[in-house]
């Protein structure tokens, strides 16, 4: 009963909202598609925060992208013991960049007066499930050194079951705790994430990497203005 | 050749008083909300003085603007390839505290402290975090200081100077200051725009102003460190930059701007003018020297036949032609030689025009007598207090040449009005005076009514929008009728 609650009623809940309140936050409050950049009010300690909590943060997310998009790649290369020990050490690392950066955010948005100013309930509301979920990966990672093959064999065909409408908790039913609070907090981070300043996540800047360099824009037709002429 | 029109301005730096009424209109308008309290999108500098944000001008610190690296022209700052690594935290990002964290005053205090010997006084609090402060520093902090050694002489331009013109500066009989009025020049080539990478900035079409799109901006922060002027701000409210718009909707109903049309000096000049936008890259790339001829190269003739079959070509209305032949930029710019580029160094090609200032009449000391240096009814322009490698490094990308011609033009007017009005000067001392400064009895005429005269609407020859020919175009008209009148505007809401 509760693995379904958790498994099964709670992700599909948190991707119903996620697409829902993201898409149409997207197209009714495009303003508001951002986060709140706090680098011109305190730059130094914005440096040690955001750096290495984006990019660890990066790092991790590619980690678990993978499990799920080519377990059996990663299956194979977990085979030979060294190379698994080397898969879960770079994680646990860049798990830690992450949890240094998160620490480093919060103690900043504690300390700074002018951080208060900017950060209201919801970012505190984010900041700590961030945080639980970093501690709950590294707990993880630490303690369960076979997670990143787990993820493949167990946790990517579980997805996919709820991916194609055909829910099967046997995968995940049976994991330790850690891991199972870890995905239970993943679903409502991801619930959750549309309402928050992560919905700054979805708008990345590929164009500028190809677009001209100037961006002009016309409001009026050249080619047809003067037609009278 | 691809013709399109710019609103460009000049400012004749001789007439400005520092009075800061431009800052003010601008202030009362744009950036009295929350988050843009330490804004000031117009702002008034001495100079020499370090300016706002502090020392703005020394880009080896601020990284802004552009640079040439094996002739290629790239952002200094952030350009495509290092946009990527550094979008989470922008290495050029200048804070709160470069500019100054902006105070109000506890007022109520006045009001509500206990009886006492001493007088209440109403202690300044930040309008970010609400607290006390100590304030540090302000927007025009530096006002009129000129000789300080805190601020005067740590003016950026002062480096390349040498350490004779430097102490000749700065003897105490010597010391003079003017003032920079600064505001966005919205560019040619502007930085900010290129560095945007959501593409939230653009420059638009018909009149060339630039804008920031609040809804696309996703607060990546590379213009403000992109922008050498530091006329790209941060709203730290919102999370989007915002910048000098122009008072485009005055300007789309014939009115100037806030800050020209309450100018108390009457100094500036707004007016369109054609230039020819597939020479900007080629333009922008030239050699420092040859920065302020390359720019002049780059705006056209509007009375040329060829310029104007061109300009119909690419769609721009025929009394924006008109106006373009009757602006005041263009006259001060290309027929008399004296509109100069603010920092043309940064390659951004700026379209807000300097006309350098004439320096007060010099005095020395000889042993303990101060007296006038020279018996000239005006004094010499290489003699002049400020001295002209200054302006140069401010308005002439460091060449003397455009700077000494334009001062020496302005000189010329003087001696033959003066010859015409007063009468102590002869009339070939005048005539002299105007063939050096390559002027005609003519120019120097036209050249003093539009300094001195000028009407209102010889200052600020405003084109046409036409935006009913944009809607016409993209919509159609009959498609709004009965549909306007109401709508609803939104807070700047972060969720």
């Amino acid at each position: 009963m509760l693995d379904t609650l958790f498994f099964v009623v709670l992700p599909y809940l948190s991707l119903l909202l996620f697409f829902l309140v993201g898409i149409s936050r997207y197209r009714k409050r495009p303003f508001s598609v951002t986060s709140l950049s706090s680098q011109f009010l305190e730059n130094r300690k914005h440096f040690w925060s955001t750096v290495p909590f984006h990019y660890g943060l990066i790092g991790v997310l590619t980690i678990h992208l993978a499990g799920l998009l080519i377990p059996d790649t990663i299956l194979a290369w977990n085979a030979s013991h060294a190379r698994l020990l080397f898969l879960e050490v770079t994680g646990l690392a860049l798990g830690i960049l992450a949890l240094v950066g998160l620490i480093n955010s919060i103690k900043r948005r504690l300390q700074l007066p002018r951080m208060k100013v900017v950060t209201n309930t919801s970012d505190w509301v984010l900041l700590v499930l961030l945080l639980i979920q970093i501690v709950l990966g590294i707990l993880v990672a630490i303690n369960h050194s076979w997670g990143s093959s787990w993820f493949a064999a167990s946790a990517s065909p579980w997805l996919w079951s709820l991916f194609t409408l055909s829910p099967d908790t046997a995968y995940v039913a049976t994991m330790p705790l850690l891991v199972k609070l870890h995905i239970i907090n993943a679903w409502i981070i991801i619930g959750y994430f549309p309402f928050t300043r992560l919905i700054h996540v979805l708008v990345v800047p590929n164009p500028y990497l190809w677009r001209k360099t100037q961006v002009v824009l016309w409001h009026r037709d050249r080619k047809t203005v003067r037609i009278k002429d | 050749m691809e013709v399109r029109s710019q609103i460009a301005m000049l400012f004749h730096m001789d007439k400005c008083i520092g009075c800061h009424t431009c800052s003010i209109a601008c202030k009362n308008i744009w950036t009295d909300r929350k988050g843009t309290e330490y804004m000031w999108w117009n702002n008034v500098e001495t100079k020499p003085g370090t300016g706002y944000p502090t020392r703005w001008e020394d880009q080896n610190n601020y990284n802004g603007g552009w640079e040439l690296k094996d002739g290629k022209l790239q952002l200094k700052s952030t350009s495509r390839g290092r946009i990527v690594p550094n979008i989470f935290h922008n290495p050029s990002m200048p804070t709160m505290d470069d500019y100054y964290e902006p105070w109000t005053y506890k007022y109520s205090e006045l009001f509500d402290a206990p009886e006492g010997d001493d007088q209440p006084t109403a202690r300044p609090i930040s309008m970010v975090t609400g607290e006390h402060i100590d304030i540090e520093a302000g927007p025009n902090w530096d006002d009129d200081f000129s000789g300080s050694p805190v601020y005067a002489e740590n003016d950026p331009n002062l480096d390349a100077l040498s350490a004779d013109v430097r102490q000749q500066m700065f003897e105490i009989q010597r010391v003079a200051f003017f003032y920079l009025p600064r505001m966005c020049n919205h560019c040619l080539n502007p930085a900010c725009v290129a560095s945007c990478p959501s593409g939230a900035l653009y420059k638009r079409g018909e009149d060339g102003i630039v804008l920031v799109n609040q809804k696309r901006c996703r607060a990546w922060r590379s213009c403000i460190a992109a922008c050498p002027y530091k006329k790209v701000y941060f709203n730290w409210s919102t999370g989007k930059s915002e910048k000098c718009i122009l008072c485009y909707p005055r300007l789309e109903t014939k009115q100037p701007p806030a800050c020209h049309h309450s100018c108390v000096g009457r100094i500036r000049y707004l007016g369109n003018v054609l230039y020819d936008a597939s020479r900007i890259e080629e333009v922008a790339s030239s050699p420092k020297e040859d920065l302020i001829m390359a720019q002049r190269s780059l705006i056209l003739d509007p009375n040329d036949p060829e310029v104007i079959k061109a300009a119909k070509e690419n769609g721009i209305p025929d009394d924006v032609i008109t106006s373009a032949q009757e602006s005041p930029v263009y006259k001060f710019v290309m027929e008399w030689g004296m509109g100069l580029p603010l920092h043309a160094e940064f390659r951004t090609m700026p379209m807000l025009f300097y006309v350098p200032p004439l320096s007060p009449v010099l005095s020395g000391s000889k042993g303990d007598i101060t007296s006038n240096d020279t018996d000239d009814l005006f004094n010499e322009i290489e003699k002049a207090r400020v001295p002209i490698q200054y302006l140069a490094e401010i308005l002439g990308a460091g060449s003397v040449a455009p700077v000494e011609y334009a001062l020496r033009k302005q000189y010329a007017v003087r001696m033959y009005r003066r010859h015409l009005t007063v009468g102590d000067v002869d009339s070939a001392t005048a005539e002299r005076a105007l063939f050096e400064a390559d002027c005609t009895r003519e120019q120097a005429e036209a050249i003093y009514r539009l300094t001195s005269l000028p009407k209102y609407e010889d200052r600020f020859v405003i084109p046409p929008t036409h935006r009913e020919q944009a809607i016409e175009m993209l919509k159609d008209p009959l498609e709004h009728k009965q549909g306007t009148g109401f709508g609803f505007i939104s807070p700047p809401m972060r969720v």
